[in-house]
């Protein structure tokens, strides 16, 4: 094992690596770009026996990846926003031809306005698409979470598309000291990939993705791909530990940090955890006894471990960072789902943050907590909230301001 | 003699394959002149092949948990089986180089699309297959509307055709794509036209298209029984009038050059093959479109001019 200083896009390119992947469908889009440009550097330098091949868009690259995937070799791939948003058809069809491989998303808000930076929108849209969904804190985790993606994907009993998702630029251009796993264990623990009966083979006709009539065998199969996701949890689990016995770092479904006798929790994924235990700590420092609640896994949605996390706390203060256009936090609604006629279920309190970017600081969680408590004490949860200043405002509306004159002058 | 110098095997019809490759009772309608061209491709091909198809309505071939193929098969989507077909190509390569199946358990890569797709919206992970040089062949039964959704109009409709979208007294205002020629001009390894009521050409086509590697195309009419306005029993005696007007030309192009392979000389006039089909009842009653007439007849006898 290394400890080197990795960008959370090189993470991602050594996660693969360490995989042993075959196979890398690419087509460009910032932030995602060098995780593709890492990979084939090393495949340009035979460090990495993989192939790479560039399509015309992201809806042909998923397209290749879930082929390939299905014909038998290790696929990776990875985009960003709109390329997730252009392939989303091909998610669908992907997860539904069971296909298991690594799909790595490094979130980036959804045009329109177009903005190169990120928030959960994109991936948070492929959501109900069949893929597993995991979600990284920190550059270490992006590289866990593929190694954990693929040994959960491919299981026998799971056969279903993994999405890794990372923020774009606070993680995937951030450099923070990562461990690289020494090959030889990664190599055992990912194993080797068994694409099973299915695979495209002279000796063994098979026909994949054909189409069904009525709703009967359609409800077979999607409920087949539910119970299948369901599982992922226990195979996920599993690895997890694995891991954890031969590298010391754990990397559960759920993280909780200062969670068990917190009166106040935060709600949240992705890197914005890393400030909110900064919040936490600083809470606690002025005698709140505050906690974090954090999924990695997303899809299956770890319900159990919520609810079990939760129990018992007087608030939580969800911070999404995206917006269901029309309905709020699409974190909020599904703790509030997961959660739902629990006895001792904590109040929640919606608070919508770090849309295109847009920074979620310390100071800002603390008064929010601040906030949920308070509606905890009045038994009332407050309307959602977008978390967003006066000064902000005025900021925006200055320079339109500015523009309008220049064009009026 | 290596396998592609090898004469074709196939001069008159007694020489093609009837090993009834493809399964029949699927749920295509009768008189289908794109399953019949597929049909005979299938028996040439064989089963050592892996079909990629787009949205269509070939797509129903397979329906769960029955196949007519003896093959393989893979729905993808409308817009990108030839990525589809790369994925598997790639892969199959992959396995082999590595050493992880033997040789022996390649398959051929075939997609398998409608014009719609084609020349719409596959058309860009089409060219893109090309431009790779993807080793693969592109079948494309062009019956020359969205079919499989009711026959409105693609961009491969023909000029006045009536559709499900052009209900007008002109019908289809534009002019039919030449899928053909996007190809060619793109220089895939092969192109050529087909259709189901020329075996022996297709047959001969479709061998010498296996023998080759890279990107090929074989394009082939498919009259459309309920699509066109026709009795299914004719859907054969359609196709023949299409090459024999000059409408549908048989066509190659290898190594730089695009041939005739069938001539049919006088050509027939073109009113011919128009007044059997519904689609272009229109330019005859109630009254004769003569411009109309003119234009695809001197539209036609240009495209032949074009071609030896
Ligand atoms: C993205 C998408 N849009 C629309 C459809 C609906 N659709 C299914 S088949 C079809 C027609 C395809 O036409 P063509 O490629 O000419 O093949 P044909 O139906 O004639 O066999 C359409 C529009 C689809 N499957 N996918
Ligand atoms: S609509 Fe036309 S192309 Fe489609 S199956 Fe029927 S005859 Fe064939």
């Amino acid at each position: 094992m290394s400890r080197v200083l990795l960008s959370g896009n090189a993470a991602i390119a050594w996660g693969a690596r360490l995989a042993g992947v075959d196979y890398v469908p690419a087509f460009p889009i910032t932030p995602q770009t060098e995780i593709i440009e890492t990979l084939a550097g090393w495949i340009g330098s035979n460090e990495l026996d993989a192939r790479t091949v560039m399509f015309e868009s992201e809806h042909s690259m998923l397209t290749a990846a879930g082929a390939a995937a299905s014909t038998g070799v290790r696929v990776f791939t990875a985009t960003s926003s709109q390329g997730l948003l252009y392939a989303m058809e091909m998610l669908y069809s992907v997860a539904g031809w069971r296909a298991p491989f690594v799909l790595v998303n490094v979130s980036r808000a959804v045009a329109a306005p177009v903005t190169l930076h990120s928030d959960h929108g994109d991936v948070l849209a492929a959501r109900d698409s069949g893929f597993l969904q995991l979600h990284a804190a920190t550059c270490q985790e992006a590289l866990d979470l593929v190694l954990l993606g693929y040994r959960t994907a491919e299981h026998p009993d799971v056969r279903l598309p993994a999405l890794v998702n990372l923020d774009g630029f606070l993680l995937s251009f951030t450099r923070e000291p990562v461990e690289l796993p020494d090959p030889e264990l990664a190599r055992r623990f990912v194993g080797a990939f068994e694409p099973g009966a299915s695979a495209f083979r002279a000796s063994r006709p098979v026909s994949q993705a054909v189409a069904v009539l009525g709703g009967g065998p359609y409800s077979y199969f999607r409920y087949e791909m539910h119970r299948a996701s369901e599982h992922a949890g226990t195979v996920f689990a599993d690895a997890a530990i694995e891991l954890e016995a031969a590298t010391g770092r754990a990397n559960d479904a759920v993280e909780c940090y200062r969670s068990d006798d917190a009166e106040v929790v935060f709600f949240l994924i992705g890197s914005l955890s890393t400030t909110a235990k900064d919040a936490v700590d600083r809470l606690r420092e002025s005698g709140t006894r505050a906690g974090l609640v954090r999924p990695r896994l997303l899809r299956p949605f770890p319900t159990a471990a919520l609810r079990s996390a939760l129990h018992g706390r007087r608030a939580v203060a969800v911070v999404d960072q995206d917006l269901s256009i029309g309905s709020g936090g699409v974190l909020h609604a599904e703790l509030a789902g997961a959660l739902h006629g629990q006895a001792g279920a904590p109040l929640l309190a919606s608070f919508i943050g770090g849309l295109g970017g847009r920074r979620v600081g310390v100071d800002e969680l603390c008064s929010i907590s601040g906030e949920a408590l308070e509606a905890a004490s009045a038994g009332r949860p407050p309307a959602p909230r977008l978390l967003y200043t006066e000064a902000e405002l005025r900021e925006v509306r200055k320079l339109q301001a500015i523009a309008h004159e220049e064009r009026h002058r | 003699m290596s396998d592609a110098d090898e004469p074709t095997r196939y001069r008159r019809m007694q020489d093609l394959p009837s090993t009834h490759l493809l399964g029949s009772g699927t749920s295509l309608c009768a008189g289908c002149g794109g399953l019949g061209a597929f049909r005979e491709l299938y028996e040439v091909l064989g089963e050592r092949t892996v079909v990629v198809n787009a949205a269509g309505c070939m797509s129903l071939l397979a329906t769960h948990p029955f196949t007519p193929f003896r093959g393989s098969w893979l729905y993808s989507a409308m817009a990108s089986a030839p990525a589809g077909a790369q994925g598997v190509r790639d892969a199959l390569d992959i396995l082999i180089a590595k050493r992880r199946i033997p040789a022996d358990e390649d398959l051929d890569v075939v997609v398998l699309t409608g014009d719609g797709a084609a020349s719409g919206m596959g058309l860009s992970a089409t060219s893109a297959a090309i431009d790779r040089g993807l080793d693969f062949i592109y079948l494309c039964y062009d019956n020359e509307g969205y079919g499989n959704t009711g026959q409105q109009s693609s961009a491969s409709t023909p000029h006045g055709a009536r559709t499900a979208t052009d209900r007008g007294p002109r019908g289809y205002p534009g002019v039919k794509k030449d899928l053909f020629a996007l190809w060619v001009a793109n220089r895939p390894a092969y192109a050529a036209t087909i259709i189901a009521a020329e075996p022996v050409d297709l047959a001969r086509k479709v061998e010498k298209a296996k023998r080759m590697k890279g990107p090929r195309l074989l394009l082939a009419l498919a009259p459309c029984p309920p699509g066109w306005g026709f009795d299914p029993k004719d859907s054969i005696e359609i196709g023949r009038l299409a090459v024999r007007t000059g409408v549908w030309p048989l066509l190659e192009y290898a190594d730089g050059r695009v041939v005739r392979t069938k001539h049919y000389e006088p050509r027939l006039p073109v009113e011919r093959y128009l007044e059997r089909q519904r689609r272009f009842a229109h330019l005859f009653e109630p009254r004769r479109d003569e411009q109309t007439l003119a234009a695809i007849q001197t539209a036609v006898d240009e495209a032949c001019a074009r071609v030896t």
